[in-house]
């Protein structure tokens, strides 16, 4: 187990490294002049000469990454083109409402996808069954500003049952979090009709039928308990694809976390800001691989010999 | 493949599917024909006396834009936009997907070794987020939104084909090619790639729906084409503002982006279940 861990470890750290390379080049890209930026359009040859000295630009490329990746391991990433400030502690101070907004999200999407898939799994062939994974289409099909958009129109606009955006409130979150998480519960609810359909064949729930048990309590005891367990190494997966969405859904329900952060960002090209969400984003979604990676053979230990 | 068409015949849902990506393809070219007005033409009587957009009406089916344009002409050029970019950007993203995962699982090695980490390398990028850095620093337009796309989208397929190709790789038949001197192309092209055919096609209409829905995300968040060319997801921004007094200018484009994908989805699966029968019900 340790080894495995070290392994697991040590290929995190690899993609680390690897998504560093790229923001990297990246910034290589960008038509516009750093050094022209900064000097602005008065500015002499010497003036410019000496702002790519400041900035390191002279040096070679491999020590312009050293120096860049060192900057990055301490946290710095930079300062903001429109707000004159550091990117870091910018990104940081947006990130606990986009947290809680996934956490919400995770919430809603097992919520729905669970339930869904049990029932399916349980009524497999027949009319719900079909139903259920035909909305579960339907669910991963819609764009999410259009979900949020028509959610906002339905329950805050028209009948009034939440506000109409905001940050603060639990009322706040549902609607966001449902925006979120509705696509996910889709997939869950596929993956638990499948993961309940596999367990509900094995000797022991013929068994537990055969003993007299319910079938509520052979669904419930035996079959739901092995069959969630495959949902549940899942869901530090969900942190990669809630990062896509929450750019949208924040920017949709006015929340202030690094989703709105990143919008603003788009809307005035900053790309420092830009380039830091990203970089950030892509920590947790490692950070969430590794712990996906860690929970699967906990919970089946035939992951563990491979 | 008649037993293919019979089973994907008697799977209704995406027949549904595929009539109604008959009717979007017909809707995007044949627009300029069927189009009442120029979509970007704005009509003086195009919006009410206050200047708010019109509702759907007679002169003007699906209502009018805030810019007096009207809405359903725009719906039908970004139909135009929606399926060329889900098709192209899709196209060249399973295209290389396929080729990097085939020769990963066939060459193993160094070769796919350092494939495979570059895919593992791209599944740590959020895609909107990486699509959106890419577009931010290129300048947007549809060369560079198919650009952008394809080079997210490899990854998925690029990782399928792979397993695929090292459980097919071992099969006796592909020692036995070897044995009969065939050289490694011959082996990628004849004997590893048809088999993996079925798998390709499932994947590529699973992605167009995936590419629909980025390139509207990208397109709403204003990193996709640019204006003047109509783009659902753009129209949805362009009107966000203005959406709680006119529902319609996000619900109309919002729906067309939601059946299309749909759709996609709808045949992409009953394509999974036609030509692997033995996966039926299990997904």
């Amino acid at each position: 187990m340790l080894h495995y861990l070290a392994r697991r470890l040590a290929a995190s750290l690899l993609i680390l490294l690897g998504v560093s390379i790229v923001t990297f080049g990246l910034t290589f890209m960008i038509p516009a002049d750093p050094v022209a930026m900064i000097a602005g359009r008065n500015s002499t040859p010497q003036m410019r000469d000496n702002i790519r000295i400041q900035l390191g630009l002279d040096k070679p490329i491999p020590e312009q990454y050293a120096r860049y990746l060192g900057r990055l391991v301490t946290g710095n990433l930079g300062m903001s083109y429109a707000r004159k400030s550091e990117v870091g502690p910018l990104v940081v101070s947006r990130l606990p409402p986009t947290l809680l907004l996934m956490l919400g999200a995770i919430i809603a999407e097992l919520l729905i996808g669970i339930p869904a898939g049990i029932y399916a799994a349980t009524r497999r062939g027949r009319f719900a069954d079909k139903a259920a994974m035909t909305l579960s289409f339907v669910s991963v099909s819609t764009p999410q500003f259009v979900l949020g958009l028509t959610l906002l129109y339905l329950f805050a606009y028209l009948w009034n049952w939440f506000p109409l955006g905001g940050y603060g409130k639990l009322s706040n979150l549902i609607l966001p979090a449902l925006t979120l998480g509705l696509a996910g519960g889709g997939w869950y609810s596929r993956m638990m009709r499948s993961s309940m359909i596999e367990v509900l064949r094995n000797d022991y729930i013929r068994t537990a039928r055969a003993k007299g048990m319910s079938e509520w309590r052979v669904t419930m005891k035996h079959g739901f308990r092995n069959a969630i367990l495959p949902i549940v190494a899942m869901i530090g997966l969900d942190v990669g694809i809630f990062m896509s969405g929450v750019v949208v859904v924040e920017n949709v329900f006015g929340w202030p976390g690094i989703g709105q952060l990143m919008w603003q960002a788009i809307q005035s090209l900053d790309i420092p800001v830009i380039m830091g969400v990203t970089i950030v984003a892509a920590c947790f979604i490692v950070l969430g691989n590794l712990i996906a990676d860690l929970v699967s053979p906990l919970i089946d230990p035939r992951i563990r010999s491979r | 493949m008649g037993d293919t068409w019979k089973r994907f015949r008697g799977d209704k849902l995406a027949i549904v599917g595929l009539v109604v990506i008959f009717i979007f393809a017909m809707a995007a070219i044949f627009a300029p024909v069927i189009a009442p007005y120029n979509p970007t033409e704005q009509f003086f009587d195009g919006l009410t006396d206050e200047g708010s957009p019109l509702p759907p009406g007679w002169r003007f089916w699906f209502g009018t834009d805030t810019n007096g344009r009207d809405q359903f002409s725009r719906l039908l050029f970004g139909a135009q936009t929606s399926l060329l970019i889900g098709i192209v950007a899709n196209g060249i993203a399973v295209t290389i997907g396929t080729a990097l995962g085939l020769v990963a699982g066939y060459m193993r090695g160094w070769t796919g070794a350092s494939i495979m980490r570059l895919t593992d390398l791209m599944m740590a990028f959020p895609p909107l987020l990486l699509a959106i850095a890419l577009a931010a620093i290129l300048k947007p337009g549809l060369n560079i939104v198919i650009l952008v796309i394809a080079l997210v989208n490899w990854v998925q397929i690029a990782r399928v084909i792979y397993t695929e190709t090292v459980s097919l790789s071992e099969r006796e038949y592909i020692e036995a090619a070897r044995a009969l001197g065939a050289g490694n192309g011959r082996i990628l092209l004849r004997h590893l790639l048809p088999h993996l055919i079925p798998t390709v096609i499932v994947y590529a209409t699973l992605g167009i729906a995936t590419t629909v829905l980025l390139e509207a995300m990208l397109s709403f968040l204003g990193r996709g084409v640019q204006p003047p060319t109509p783009a659902w997801g753009m129209m949805i921004f362009e009107s966000q503002s203005y959406f709680l007094n006119a529902p319609w200018l996000v619900f109309i484009p919002g729906a067309a982006i939601l059946i299309l994908a749909l759709a996609f989805n709808l045949v992409g699966d009953g394509l999974r279940d036609a030509l692997d029968p033995t996966q039926r019900g299990r997904g």
